[in-house]
């Protein structure tokens, strides 16, 4: 596999055949592409990414939802994962 | 435990692995069939109560469900109702013995989206499937891989229950996979169904066992619907959650819409409720007192002492079971004999007291039954 870099001053979004489901520890995602199945593990990151298409970078989203700068890092990463797993797209692309 | 198995343990609003038994009707006879199928029940759901079904588990977001039997492509109404499925976003996984995946079916199958199919094949010779599965079915299900592969289907699965005998063919399996593009899932042999009878001559031995883990270590790729985490204790966890999902994230759905546990636990014992009680599947789900009580933290019982237990949580519940040990006792395929142990105890102490199976569609014996006697080298 190839490493994926995910950039963060970029505008995202869910991938048209993803579904998030809310669950208690934040969510399930299923990308029904490519059968993925993946865990949102908190509500913090469900939040931001629900709220990365209405900004023009990720960056701008984690401000938006007010997500404490310090935690920016860990969220860059589980980010990065998803985008990787094809959950995430550049949001003027497909 | 992880963080993450801990939150699972506690439920989840919808199953991730919901397996649903459209039909108890099938034309063979395998020994270890977990669900003991063969007639079909009179009381088995109509089409309309399976479409309000499909349409609750939508609501509910479960993404994808797996259909299994009995035989579900005996259903009159197969095709139908994976349609209605695939339309209302519930993508299809089922399982087939692959009688009824003729040249046409599986043009017809690659056709659609969101369909998955898995293949049953529990030997890779004739001779070690006809043994489990009956006479001619080695055959057939091999003419069942040619015409998926032949109209295209893309890839399939190749589903096999491990055990004594196949075990050693593990590396053909992957082979013969390979050959048709398919994608190879062992499942763990648990004592289920005509399982129970069979279990003790086939299930593996213990060094099998830690050959398939070292194998399954090196086979990533191998699915194996997490049915191997007893085998964790032997190490470093193999990949997948690592938990018994009973009541938590898996639970079944039978052929009269009796809801249980997990595929494994066909028993009045682990029986929640019924898709035709008021609230449907969804209040089963989510308030029955069963799957309450199974999301409740788990007494390590027998197994507390054992610094393996955060590996293998004790084990599969219904491998215990069925073998007659309680429920916080070890795995009887427990990795250290800690099982085998338990069970020598019950022997002592006047034979194990195994439960009376409450749900058996098994056909009568002499009809359709074209069994090969087993030959079990020891």
């Amino acid at each position: 596999m190839t490493t994926y870099v995910f950039d963060s001053s970029r505008k995202w979004r869910l991938h048209d055949r993803v579904a998030l489901r809310p669950e208690p520890f934040g969510a399930l995602a299923y990308h029904y592409g490519n059968r993925r199945l993946t865990f949102l593990r908190s509500h913090d990151l469900v939040s931001v990414v629900e709220s990365l298409p209405a900004h023009n970078s990720a960056r701008a989203a984690f401000d938006a939802v007010g997500l404490d700068p310090k935690r920016w890092p860990s969220f860059e990463h589980a980010l990065t994962s998803l985008a990787a797993g094809d959950f995430l797209v550049e949001a003027d692309s497909e | 435990m992880t963080a993450l198995t801990d939150q699972l343990s506690a439920g989840l609003n919808s199953p991730i692995c919901l397996t649903w038994e459209w039909t108890y009707a099938c034309d063979l006879q395998c020994v270890h069939c977990l669900s003991s199928s063969g007639r079909r029940d009179p009381r088995e759901l109509s089409t309309e109560e399976m479409k309000a079904i499909v349409d609750q588990l939508a609501e509910m977001q479960v993404f994808y469900v797996n259909i299994g039997g009995g035989e579900p492509m005996l259903r009159p109404d197969f095709f139908e109702l994976v349609e209605y499925c695939v339309e209302k976003g519930v993508g299809v996984k089922f399982s087939t013995n692959g009688g009824r995946i003729t040249a046409e079916n599986a043009r017809r199958l690659a056709a659609m989206d969101y369909v998955d199919i898995q293949l049953s094949l529990d030997g890779v010779d004739e001779l070690t499937n006809d043994a489990v599965r009956g006479e001619g079915t080695y055959a057939r299900v091999r003419e069942a891989m040619d015409h998926l592969r032949d109209a295209g289907f893309g890839t399939f699965k190749l589903s096999v229950v491990m055990t004594r005998e196949n075990i050693p063919q593990i590396d053909s399996y992957a082979q013969l996979a390979n050959e048709y593009g398919a994608e190879l899932r062992l499942t763990r042999f648990r004592p289920s169904g005509r399982g129970v009878d069979t279990w003790h001559d086939l299930h593996p031995t213990s060094a099998q066992q830690v050959e398939l883990y070292n194998w399954l270590l090196a086979h990533p790729e191998v699915l194996t619907g997490d049915s191997f985490f007893h085998l964790s204790a032997l190490g470093e966890p193999l990949p997948g959650l690592n938990l018994c999902g009973a009541g938590r994230v898996v639970c079944l759905i039978d052929p009269v819409g009796d809801v249980y546990a997990c595929p494994f636990v066909l028993h009045d014992h682990f029986r929640a409720g019924s898709v035709r009680d008021e609230g449907g599947f969804a209040a089963v789900w989510r308030s029955s007192e069963l799957f309450t009580s199974l999301r409740e933290p788990t007494n390590p019982g027998a197994c507390g002492s054992c610094g393996s237990y955060d590996a293998c949580g004790g084990g599969c519940m219904a491998a215990k079971f069925f073998t007659g040990l309680p429920l916080d006792a070890p795995d009887p395929e427990c990795v250290f004999g800690h099982g085998e142990e338990a069970l020598a105890e019950l022997e002592r102490n006047g034979g194990a007291q195994r439960p009376v199976a409450t749900s058996d569609h098994s056909k009568p014996r002499g009809v359709g039954r074209k069994r090969i006697p087993l030959t079990v080298v020891q």
